[in-house]
């Protein structure tokens, strides 16, 4: 089964000839100084769940470095692309390459090795409700194998740079949705995969909030990490000038590699620019 | 530094869920008890039956009314066969006082005196006792085995009772080895269960080791441990339930009732062994069976 499978996909890739771009050369020059590595590349990926379509010939590449919005309603196929990255689904036709290697060729001995790469958010937070802030960020340490001395000296880093060092101890019913989002995040950035992928990270939360985690995305961003964000928040989306892949129906109806942002817009400036009622006209456009 | 964090979580999950933890606990301690009983039962009555199976002798019992004359008339008449070596003659009187040292009270009770007068025949070698005992039931008119003299009761070379203690053995072999096969499934499915509940408390865990990219094995090794920790404790509580009994029972019944200690059976420290491997044995193959079932890596 499993073979047939792969056979038939590699027939596939054979006969994929033209080179995929889905990007529009506005971002192009934004992301050449990153290489142009893609991280992400999705090649006439479908997934057919019992019949129902999850996700249907969908095409696109993401590059290192880049910020990337998934937007769609609920059932358009946001977390069918999510849970693909990972490999916790095998797609039912198509390719799916993260990082240079093909999802489909990684052995399931190996699948945990390659999770290890991405970091994944989501909406619920998935924290451990009695182990502490430290402890549940040093969980994801401690069974990938990190020894005592890496975790002393990871988590209380990353911490800081989440903003959590005044909750250590604190458990996560004393923290809000906001914080718990923000362990999470930790938790998922600990080993600095190169991707971090979210899904729906600022669901459960209110629009402040949300600015915060978003900003805390982008800070994550700016270290080199590409990021991919699914939501249906369509206000964030549109403030915050990101590419957009959109979903409809589990097909990619648009691929919005708007250029109208500068990548190197401190996260403060962000902030500001999120927080602002109504958001101006971005300065390059 | 890794198994100490398999072994704090096994410890956390056996606490959390203490009422299935100690059904599965409970269910090995009478497995193992059940074991730690029958093991040394069923090599006492193997004993019992090599012990008569070694002594190779043919018995030939006189009627009741035999006299002198026809106790000389068989003597003749063994001595005759071929390859017997000796013939000893056991008068009913002996054989009353040899049977009296084992039960006095018993044959005290019975008055008079059942036993026949009995010739003890001894072969060349222990080999020729088949043959022996042929010779002195040669078939009679009837074509079923008769008896070489109208005196003679009965011939025996113990094969009969060789079986009949045979008999016994198997029974109790075959019983404890039913109870067993049955106490052991048991514990199986009561561990099996065990985890699987464990499992379903601890899932949020297990879903976050998964997303960070823990090992299969990392994620199956606390539930593991947890199981052949319920296993060993069952065991372990069973060895201190048969050291107490052995202690304190067995040990001076034994000096007083020597029977218990002919029989040559498993030594106390074998049989901790044994337990505590089949203990182990046993949980291990429980938490494998929920964790296939259930635990998808």
């Amino acid at each position: 089964m499993a073979i047939s499978s792969r056979h038939r996909s590699r027939t596939r890739r054979r006969a994929v000839t033209a080179p995929v771009t889905t990007r529009a050369g506005g971002s192009e020059s934004a992301a050449a100084g990153r290489g142009n590595r893609s991280v992400i590349e999705f090649r006439n990926v479908s997934k057919l769940y019992a019949g129902d379509v999850g996700l249907e010939h969908a095409t696109f590449s993401i590059r290192s470095g880049e910020f990337v919005f998934l937007v769609g309603s609920t059932g358009s196929g946001k977390s069918t692309v999510m849970r693909l990255l990972i490999k916790e689904l095998e797609p039912t036709d198509g390719t799916i390459r993260v990082a240079g290697h093909d999802l489909e060729r990684i052995k399931r001995k190996r699948v945990p090795y390659f999770r290890r790469n991405v970091g994944v958010v989501f909406q619920d937070f998935k924290l451990l409700q009695n182990r502490t802030v430290y402890d549940n960020v040093a969980y994801a340490l401690k069974v990938t194998g990190g020894t005592r001395k890496e975790i002393r000296a990871k988590v209380p880093d990353i911490l800081r740079l989440t903003g959590l060092s005044t909750k250590l101890h604190n458990l996560p019913t004393q923290l809000s949705g906001g914080e718990q989002q923000r362990v999470s995040i930790a938790r998922a950035f600990v080993n600095h995969p190169p991707l971090l992928l979210a899904d729906e990270p600022t669901g459960n939360l209110d629009p402040d909030t949300s600015i915060d985690i978003m900003r805390l995305l982008y800070r994550i961003n700016r270290t080199g990490t590409t990021v991919l964000v699914a939501t249906h928040d369509q206000q964030m989306v549109d403030k915050m000038r990101r590419r957009v892949l959109e979903l409809s129906r589990g097909r990619i109806v648009r691929d919005e590699a708007a250029g109208r942002y500068t990548r190197d817009e401190t996260t403060r400036d962000l902030a500001n620019r999120l927080r602002a009622p109504s958001a101006p006209p971005p300065g390059v456009m | 530094m890794r198994v100490g964090f398999f072994l704090r979580e096994a410890v956390r999950a056996t606490r959390r869920s203490s009422a299935s933890s100690f059904a599965a606990v409970a269910t090995v301690l009478v497995t193992m008890l059940m074991l730690g009983v029958f093991i040394p039962i069923v090599q006492a009555t193997n004993g019992a039956a090599d012990t008569v199976r070694s002594r190779v002798e043919v018995d030939v019992y006189f009627k009741s009314n035999a006299t002198k004359a026809d106790e000389a008339r068989v003597r003749r008449k063994i001595l005759n066969v071929a390859h017997v070596k000796r013939v000893m003659f056991v008068p009913k009187a002996q054989a009353l006082k040899q049977q009296e040292k084992s039960d006095p009270a018993a044959y005290q009770l019975l008055g008079s005196n059942p036993l026949p007068d009995t010739f003890q025949v001894i072969p060349t070698n222990p080999q020729y006792v088949l043959s022996i005992r042929n010779a002195l039931t040669p078939n009679g008119a009837n074509g079923k085995p008769g008896t070489i003299d109208r005196s003679v009761q009965t011939v025996s070379n113990k094969k009969t009772d060789t079986k009949k203690i045979l008999q016994v053995t198997n029974l109790v072999t075959i019983t404890a080895a039913v109870l067993t096969v049955l106490l052991v499934l048991a514990s199986v499915l009561l561990i099996a269960n065990t985890i699987r509940l464990s499992l379903y408390s601890r899932r949020r865990e297990v879903e976050v080791m998964k997303l960070v990219g823990a090992t299969d094995w990392f994620i199956r090794w606390p539930f593991v441990i947890e199981g052949v920790v319920v296993g060993a404790a069952g065991a372990v509580l069973a060895l201190v339930v048969l050291a107490l009994t052995k202690v304190f029972v067995l040990d001076p019944l034994a000096s007083s009732w020597t029977l218990i200690a002919t029989p040559k059976t498993i030594s106390f420290v074998a049989l901790v062994g044994v337990l505590m491997g089949a203990g182990v044995l046993v949980s291990a193959l429980g938490s494998g069976l929920s964790l296939r079932r259930f635990l998808r890596v």
